[in-house]
């Protein structure tokens, strides 16, 4: 069963370093979506600090929409998605996989670039720190409802801006609870409540996503 | 009574064709004597003058837009566990009306807004979580709407349609906390406890109509839906030439 898993995961990350030209576009999507904002609202430092955590995470999120294109796209095109659903293994392995894949290839990267684009919005030390923290755990919660969304509108036309219409609203808790930890240390309450909320959507999403999207991909195969 | 008879679409047409007429003209009357009651019996609020009369619209729609998005899902889940046609064509036909009770509910509650609190919108947790459900709405039908195979479009519209109803009460709680979090809430939507008599049933007896409303239309909607996906049967063929 876990050997399963891990081919799944292994698998796409290797075609993901294969095709590097697919995986850079959206990380700088991420870096350029984020860098537009001072742009549009003036260079003023303390603005900036106030809007950065909900700048970061919002671009986080149009992000990781992005990419959900591809993440069963390709396999469904070629046949390889219907034959790995054929498999004795459980679809829900297979679904949990390709999220963790998904987070893998363009959550980890986002951990990476944050803090440096916080210390464009000049946010304190103290902030990136939870900004990198917040995102680690609130990244893999969008790549699990993502691939709900990836799963349900599987060869659809126009099925991009389908993805963001359909998963955006569920990505809220998300997104209130991640800036909202960052918040809370810009303004001294503190971010733990924030943090512990968002690793309890995690669990929930950890739970329930894979099976709900494993069994969306048997209604858009079949 | 056999329940079960009339979960089959040939049986289920002629039914609803039947109770259609009752459930609008119910909502028919319901709505006038409720209007009636609301803009001419009930006394003016003291604090907030004649503005107040808009919650009878509002409340009712408020009220309808959460309710449908769970009957919805409930039919979503029956249809995916027992597999019948006819809970699909149930959740779809319900679809645009609890559509627009949300809008209804919000461009209502715009309205009361600016006279009471002197903005129309303000990001308050009630407000936001309604317009996340109109989001929800939309999302169900548009991913309906993308898919034209009818089997798949049923299922993938359910699937999505109970993700959402397991994700409202997380999101209602959020932009709460979200709220009350960012901004000591000025405006509360919390009004004065006790509401003078003909007032709440102004407001019982719309929520009722609003319910014939619900009904009429979605049996309406389901007719039609039913009859083109049986178009091919002969019984639907029967229908169509009787009418022609």
């Amino acid at each position: 069963m876990l050997k399963f898993l891990f081919t799944v995961i292994r698998r796409d990350v290797l075609l993901a370093a294969r095709r590097r030209g697919d995986w850079l576009t959206a990380q700088f999507f991420f870096v350029m979506v984020v860098s537009m904002f001072p742009l549009g609202v003036g260079p003023e430092p303390g603005m900036l600090r106030t809007i950065g955590p909900g700048v970061v995470w919002v671009a986080a999120l149009l992000a990781s929409l992005l990419s959900l294109g591809r993440l069963f796209a390709d396999d469904y095109r070629d046949g390889t998605l219907e034959q790995m659903l054929l498999s004795p293994y459980p679809n829900t392995l297979l679904a949990l996989g390709k999220a963790i894949a998904h987070w893998i290839i363009n959550g980890i990267p986002l951990l990476v670039i944050a803090p440096v684009l916080g210390i464009q919005f000049n946010l304190p030390a103290e902030a990136l720190w939870i900004l990198v923290l917040s995102l680690a755990i609130g990244t893999p919660i969008l790549s699990l409802l993502g691939s709900i969304g990836a799963a349900l509108t599987l060869g659809l036309r126009g099925g991009g801006a389908l993805v963001t219409l359909l998963i955006l609203p569920l990505y809220v808790p998300a997104l209130i609870f991640g800036a909202g930890a960052v918040e809370g240390v810009l303004s001294g309450t503190g971010s733990e409540a924030h943090l512990s909320l968002l690793g309890a959507f995690l669990m929930m999403s950890l739970l329930l996503a894979p099976w709900v999207s494993a069994m969306a991909l048997k209604v858009s195969v079949e | 009574m056999n329940l079960y008879h009339y979960a089959s679409p040939s049986t289920f047409y002629p039914l609803a064709g039947k109770l259609v007429p009752w459930f609008a003209a119910l909502a028919f009357i319901l709505t006038t004597a409720g209007l009636y009651i609301s803009f001419f019996m009930a006394p003016t609020d003291f604090q907030q003058g004649e503005g107040y009369r808009i919650i009878f619209i509002h409340v009712p729609a408020a009220w309808m837009s959460m309710f449908i998005y769970v009957v919805m899902a409930f039919w979503s889940a029956i249809g995916l566990a027992w597999n019948t046609r006819l809970s699909f064509v149930m959740a779809r036909a319900l679809a645009p009306t609890g559509a627009m009770f949300t809008f209804v509910a919000l461009w209502t509650g715009a309205f009361w807004g600016k006279p009471m609190w002197g903005a129309w919108w303000v990001w308050d947790a009630r407000l936001t979580s309604e317009l996340i459900l109109l989001f929800l709405y939309v999302g169900v039908m548009a991913l309906q709407a993308a898919i034209d195979d009818p089997r798949r479009s049923d299922r993938a519209g359910a699937l999505l349609n109970l993700v959402g109803v397991i994700n409202v009460p997380i999101i209602y709680f959020s932009v709460k906390w979200w709220n009350t979090l960012h901004q000591g809430s000025s405006l509360s939507l919390t009004r004065a406890p006790s509401m003078a008599q003909t007032m709440l049933w102004g407001m019982l007896i719309l929520a009722l109509a609003a319910w014939m409303y619900t009904i009429a239309v979605a049996l309406a909607r389901a007719r039609t839906l039913i009859l083109e996906r049986e178009r091919r049967t002969e019984w639907a063929r029967a229908q169509l030439e009787g009418q022609a």
